[in-house]
């Protein structure tokens, strides 16, 4: 089965997604990246999602559900690039992805991250939100 | 209300469900949907798509490119001979969901169309149809 | 069968010098638009060749289209020109005089010339009638445009600071409008990468429950892009509102004036406005 590559850079592991997800894709997506996060123990994570044209209630819940997790494995994550479309569209369904950063671009979500990571105190790893 | 064109698509695996958004978003290009329309319709079409696969056991889907005399629009229509919908009125709100969800297919769906109707009966199956105009 | 087209063929020069004295003479203020005579003489030309072919009571006929496109030209220019569409019709309607008089002339006795004058008369008066429906077609295409144009001017997005961006709303919010407007200000801050964006509702005298919601979607959506939006410029009665409607502005930010939201912007981006010399020194 075809996989969704997660770069590795510094503390931070970099994820592109650049084709249309069906939903095994990116549930398998959510456990590689879980386990790269512990194997690696990456600071955070930034997904790129300006590729996609679509993001429904699956992948939207999925997006968040990759946030919870890593938050607990002590990573940040961020969402960079969703397009306007895709946000006006995830609103009306419903879905505004609250606890989950979010930046323009990657440069931008580079910076949040960093500084998201400088912030915590050791130990603080898990913070109820 | 006039139909110009029509198709029927399968509607059985998650691959399907990601071929229905292309799919649909082809015929609402063609239709003159600006883009933010573009995606509220495939959107839609992915919620009860999934729906279609997860619960229905799979189904098809029936696209058509409809006219009202005054305003062009898409019509989406999904059939399954699944299992069904008890609970009509349940099954509509947010949060309800027996999948695992968030349970925001339904009325997601709903709040992304101008027009939606759902009719289901328990052993017989689901039939949902929206319809979003220009 | 008619006749007319005949009559127009051997007529021809002398129906169009009375019809151009005609018009000349009823010319309005305005005086004649261009190439009057070049238009009259190809309506002469597509009303004999369309008659020729038959049919003269159903302008809907196939043999009619080159002149139902004629008048769909002559029409648009004129309602551009600011005719009212009388007036364009009375274009039509004035060649009834020469048509006549050529009539009786070429007819051989009275109950051909009047049955081709009952003729003429119908068909003169089908196709005046055209112009008005086409005017009338072309009125509304010049509202649309103009609504669609008063749309755009409606929604200046201007860049107030690097990374920073403000939508000065003003006049009445509909819900279609305020989707527009709010769809380019999203498109505006992937296409500058600016991280705060404020909309100013200091102009907007009156909010209901359906724009507020529609601020409110634009304020989510632009923060599922990586965007803080700012509201500024509430009055008093428009607070007054939203509490009353029950609308939740959650955790939106709000500020009393443009001026408190770019300073919170400015604060926000890291920048610090210091004054380097005292007022009055």
């Amino acid at each position: 089965m075809e996989r969704i590559p997660i770069l590795k850079m510094g503390e931070f592991l970099l994820v592109t997604i650049q084709v249309d997800m069906h939903d095994r894709l990116a549930l398998a997506l959510q456990d590689d990246l879980t386990q790269r996060i512990v194997d690696t123990s990456a600071r955070g994570v930034l997904i790129d999602i300006s590729a996609l044209d679509v993001v429904d209630s699956f992948i939207g819940r999925t997006l968040g559900n990759i946030a919870a997790m890593s938050r607990i494995l002590d990573a940040e994550t961020v969402v960079v690039g969703m397009r306007p479309a895709v946000a006006i569209t995830l609103v009306e369904l419903g879905l505004p992805l609250h606890g989950v950063r979010t930046a323009l671009d990657v440069e931008k979500g580079m910076g949040l991250l960093r500084k998201a990571v400088a912030g915590r105190r050791p130990g603080d790893g898990y913070r109820a939100q | 209300m006039d139909i110009e064109r029509s198709e029927v698509i399968r509607v059985t695996s998650s691959e399907d469900v990601v071929r229905i958004r292309q799919l649909v978003r082809e015929w609402a290009i063609r239709s003159g949907f600006n883009l933010v329309e573009q995606t509220k319709i495939v959107t839609g079409a992915s919620e009860i798509a999934r729906n279609t696969v997860n619960h229905g056991g799979g189904g098809t889907l029936l696209v058509e490119a409809v006219n009202n005399g005054s305003r062009r629009g898409i019509r989406l229509t999904f059939e399954d001979k699944g299992p069904g919908i008890a609970d009509l009125e349940l099954a509509m709100k947010d949060g309800y969901s027996t999948g695992g969800g968030l349970g925001l297919g339904l009325g997601g769906a709903k709040r992304l169309s101008n027009e939606f109707e759902i009719s289901s009966r328990p052993g017989e199956g689901t039939r949902v149809r929206m319809t979003r105009w220009k | 069968m008619s006749k007319l087209p005949d009559v127009l063929k051997r007529r021809e020069a002398g129906i169009l010098t009375e019809w151009l004295r005609e018009l000349k003479q009823s010319a309005g203020l305005r005086g004649l638009p261009p190439n009057l005579e070049e238009t009259c003489r190809a309506f002469l030309v597509q009303l004999a060749q369309a008659s020729r072919n038959g049919n003269l009571t159903d302008i809907g006929k196939p043999e009619w289209n080159e002149m139902r496109h004629l008048l769909e030209e002559l029409s648009v220019s004129r309602a551009r020109q600011g005719d009212t569409p009388s007036e364009t019709a009375g274009f039509v309607f004035s060649l009834k005089q020469p048509l006549f008089a050529a009539i009786r002339d070429e007819a051989k006795n009275i109950e051909e010339m009047a049955g081709e004058t009952w003729m003429a008369s119908r068909l003169l008066d089908s196709l005046g009638l055209y112009t008005t429906e086409v005017h009338q077609k072309g009125r509304e295409d010049i509202i649309q445009r103009q609504q669609a144009e008063m749309m755009e001017l409606s929604t200046p997005v201007v860049r107030l600071w690097e990374g920073i961006l403000a939508l000065p709303l003003i006049g009445t919010l509909d819900s279609e409008r305020t989707q527009t407007v709010m769809e380019s200000l999203l498109e505006k801050i992937v296409e500058t990468g600016a991280a705060i964006a404020i909309i100013d509702i200091t102009g907007v005298p009156t909010v209901d429950t359906l724009v507020a919601q529609h601020l409110l979607k634009t304020v989510a959506a632009a923060r599922l892009m990586g965007a803080d939006c700012i509201i500024s410029g509430i009055r008093p009665q428009i607070a007054q509102t939203i509490v009353h409607l029950g609308v939740g502005l959650g955790d939106v930010i709000t500020k009393a004036s443009m001026a408190d939201a770019f300073s919170l912007a400015l604060k926000r981006s890291g920048y610090s406005l210091i004054r380097h010399q005292p007022e009055n020194a």
